[in-house]
């Protein structure tokens, strides 16, 4: 594969990347959301594993492997079963002003391109310019986190944030070293089985996943 | 080899808790381990103070004055919390409050967090800095909705969605540093060293590194619980059980800005300019100020504690953020003192709270007669931590507004009122709690004596004298990071 090919390969699922963020930030169900993520995660390992092939950095096809596992496979898997669990799938969100939120998504690219510009001039990577995607990436998951009220949409957001950071390691530096990246895949396999169960302590606890119920802790005047 | 016992001995104790469970001796076997710990701190210490930095596990590990004195303050409250928490969490569970899976959890997250906390401290590693610390997050935070109350679960989970963002930031920090890095140190672990960092900072890119730090300051802040970023502490403090208030007020924070300062000495190595400093100064002033505010207006006792958390927090990382030899050396001496005289108050407040079956602070009276030692304990403690001669913290706190009328003139009014404020809110709330006739419904219970005892104690001795092998660790760890 040369590298002409490369770079447009990587541009254009680092598009898809974009893609399934905006998606999600627009999606009103939960199975969408979820397969959504899971798309997310597969565009991403594709990526890792050209990136790899590219720079001749083998290690990155385990982080590739890696990706495919816990974000395309497990982590929607547990979702999926959480949400025929709790019988959460005929709760369908009630998203706050959806176009409104696309916008304020567009301001935060535009944000990242400028804010990476710098890195990307030093840069010497193929994958230079996929920094603002993923940077991109990891607000619109923060936003999702701010504006959706849903305790899964909540994780859903993180985890997208998670990809984000992931994608900017590897357009950023080709990956961080192994240790970090084997550390980082843990924590979120770790936090993973803590949001399960916590999952199932809030839905038995406010009868129902909606943050919004949760509001008692709040300062007294 | 002691760091490395050091490290195993709380991973091995969490293991072993985890079988033990809810046995009878789980809590003493808790405290031995910590003891064990802290017996290991002390050798790695004095193996440091004996023979200068070292590294160790192949570069992989790196121990010079600023984490030793950190890793041995770790080890030592979390083994008084230990002892503080074996009769805490009994009447607990006696109560009903903690079930049968809970104190097996209890005790095995107890001893993580401790490994975790170490491991941030110990590693060479920027990047195993993040992960530890997001393990530290982890195991905290099912320990602070262990009582399954809503209120609990609502902390909890804000805890873990705060932090999880907050840290998110720090770990794009980290990739970008890790950018700028390996442009010069080439690509691999090396990368990723504090010791190989510090030697070539002066070539990194300033503008990559400033642009990491802005990230960096916003993740690590977060756990550091810097306004804007403070919403999750004063919750999770108030609903976990006490220990983890303690050791999350008492350790956590300060692990967090032990890397936030780490950070801030590379940045600065990189752009020559007080860049860094001045957001740091910012953040800190405004957690002073908006703490300070925040205390007059609360009802429950442990929510105020956190508060004030917020506050010291934000004075240590004001004064590294105006560095200089003076302030750092302050800034030092008040992270130590915090942990000790904050991790004493806890241990009274939990006291207190269980003789009155309550954290409201209308409800809590009478303590000067009813139990005189979390009486008297809480009133010394509120007397340090508000900043009274002669305990350890007007020592950290004079040597730090010394420094900013020296460097930063145009800011002392405000820290003055943010310290003034503070100091007027807590001996206002502190004041009908332990003075006053007793309630009835106010139950004489057993304490533990020795943690509150030793901390305050060691808060006073050091406000009146400072031992030489501190303030040379002091010193050395002053010109690491000045």
């Amino acid at each position: 594969m040369n590298i002409e090919i490369a770079i447009k390969l990587t541009s254009f699922l680092a598009a898809f990347v974009l893609l399934t963020a905006f998606g999600m930030l627009v999606q009103r169900r939960m199975y969408g959301l979820v397969n959504l993520f899971a798309w997310q995660g597969f565009f991403l390992s594709i990526n890792t594993a050209i990136v790899g092939f590219v720079a001749g950095k083998h290690h990155l096809y385990i982080s590739s492997a890696l990706t495919l596992m816990l974000k395309v496979i497990l982590l929607p898997y547990i979702l999926h079963v959480l949400i025929r669990r709790l019988k959460l799938q005929k709760e369908i969100e009630v998203v706050v002003n959806i176009p409104m939120t696309m916008l304020i998504g567009i301001a935060l690219v535009i944000f990242s391109y400028h804010l990476t510009a710098p890195v990307r001039e030093l840069s010497t990577l193929v994958t230079r310019s996929t920094l603002a995607v993923a940077l991109a990436t990891v607000m619109i998951g923060m936003l999702m986190m701010i504006t959706r009220k849903h305790a899964v949409t909540q994780i859903i957001g993180f985890l997208a944030m998670e990809n984000g950071l992931f994608f900017a390691a590897t357009s950023a530096t080709y990956g961080m070293p192994l240790v970090v990246e084997l550390g980082v895949a843990l924590d979120v396999l770790i936090a993973a089985f803590i949001f399960g169960i916590f999952f199932f302590h809030i839905h038995t606890t406010f009868d129902s996943l909606d943050v919004e119920q949760m509001e008692r802790l709040k300062e007294d005047d | 080899m002691i760091l490395l016992t050091l490290l195993l001995v709380p991973l091995v104790a969490a293991v072993i808790l985890a079988f033990v469970g809810d046995r009878r001796l789980a809590p003493e076997i808790n405290i031995l381990g910590s003891a064990a710990t802290f017996a290991a701190g002390v050798g790695l210490a004095l193996q440091v103070y004996e023979n200068g930095p070292m590294l160790a596990g192949g570069k992989f590990f790196f121990v010079d004055a600023f984490n030793v004195y950190l890793a041995v303050l770790t080890s030592f409250v979390s083994m008084t919390t230990a002892i503080f928490s074996r009769r805490y969490m009994r009447r607990e569970r006696e109560h009903g409050r903690v079930g049968h899976l809970g104190m097996r959890f209890y005790h095995a997250m107890f001893q993580l967090f401790i490994f975790a906390m170490l491991l941030c401290l110990l590693t060479n590693n920027i990047g195993v800095l993040w992960i530890a610390m997001e393990l530290a997050t982890l195991s905290t935070v099912l320990l602070v909705s262990l009582y399954r109350t809503p209120t609990a679960i609502e902390a909890a989970w804000k805890y873990f969605i705060l932090c999880g963002v907050g840290i998110s930031q720090a770990l794009f920090g980290t990739v970008l540093l890790y950018f700028a890095a390996e442009k010069v140190l080439g690509e691999g672990g090396e990368a990723l060293l504090w010791t190989n960092l510090n030697q070539v900072s002066g070539s990194l890119e300033p503008t990559v590194l400033s642009l990491a730090f802005v990230f960096l300051m916003v993740g690590y802040g977060t756990k550091v619980g810097l306004v804007p970023m403070h919403n999750w502490l004063p919750d999770a403090h108030s609903e976990g059980p006490t220990p983890i208030s303690a050791v999350l007020s008492g350790l956590l924070l300060n692990v967090a800005l032990y890397a936030l300062v780490r950070c801030k000495v590379l940045v600065d190595g990189s752009t020559h300019t007080h860049h860094a400093g001045n957001i740091m100064m910012g953040f800190g002033l405004l957690s002073i100020l908006v703490a300070a505010f925040s205390l007059l207006r609360q009802k429950d006792i442990k929510r105020m504690f956190s508060y004030s958390s917020i506050e010291h927090m934000g004075i240590a990382t004001f004064a590294f953020g105006l560095g200089g030899p003076i302030a750092t050396f302050g800034g030092l001496l008040h992270m130590l003192v915090h942990s000790l005289a904050k991790s004493s108050i806890f241990f009274t407040v939990g006291h207190a709270s269980q003789m009155h079956r309550t954290q409201e602070m209308d409800k809590i009276k009478g303590l000067f007669k009813g139990n005189p030692l979390v009486g008297w304990g809480m009133m010394f403690g509120v007397m340090a931590i508000a900043g009274m001669p002669p305990f350890g913290i007007f020592t950290s706190e004079f040597l730090i507004l010394t420094a900013t009328i020296k460097d930063a003139p145009m800011l002392t009014p405000f820290l003055l009122l943010g310290l003034a404020v503070a100091f007027a809110a807590l001996f206002r709330k502190v004041q009908p709690m332990v003075s006053g006739e007793i309630p009835s419904y106010q139950k004489f219970l057993k304490v533990a004596h020795v943690p509150v005892l030793l901390h305050l104690i060691l808060v006073f001795i050091l406000g009146i004298y400072l031992p030489d092998f501190l303030s040379k660790w002091f010193h050395t760890a002053a010109e690491l990071i000045k």
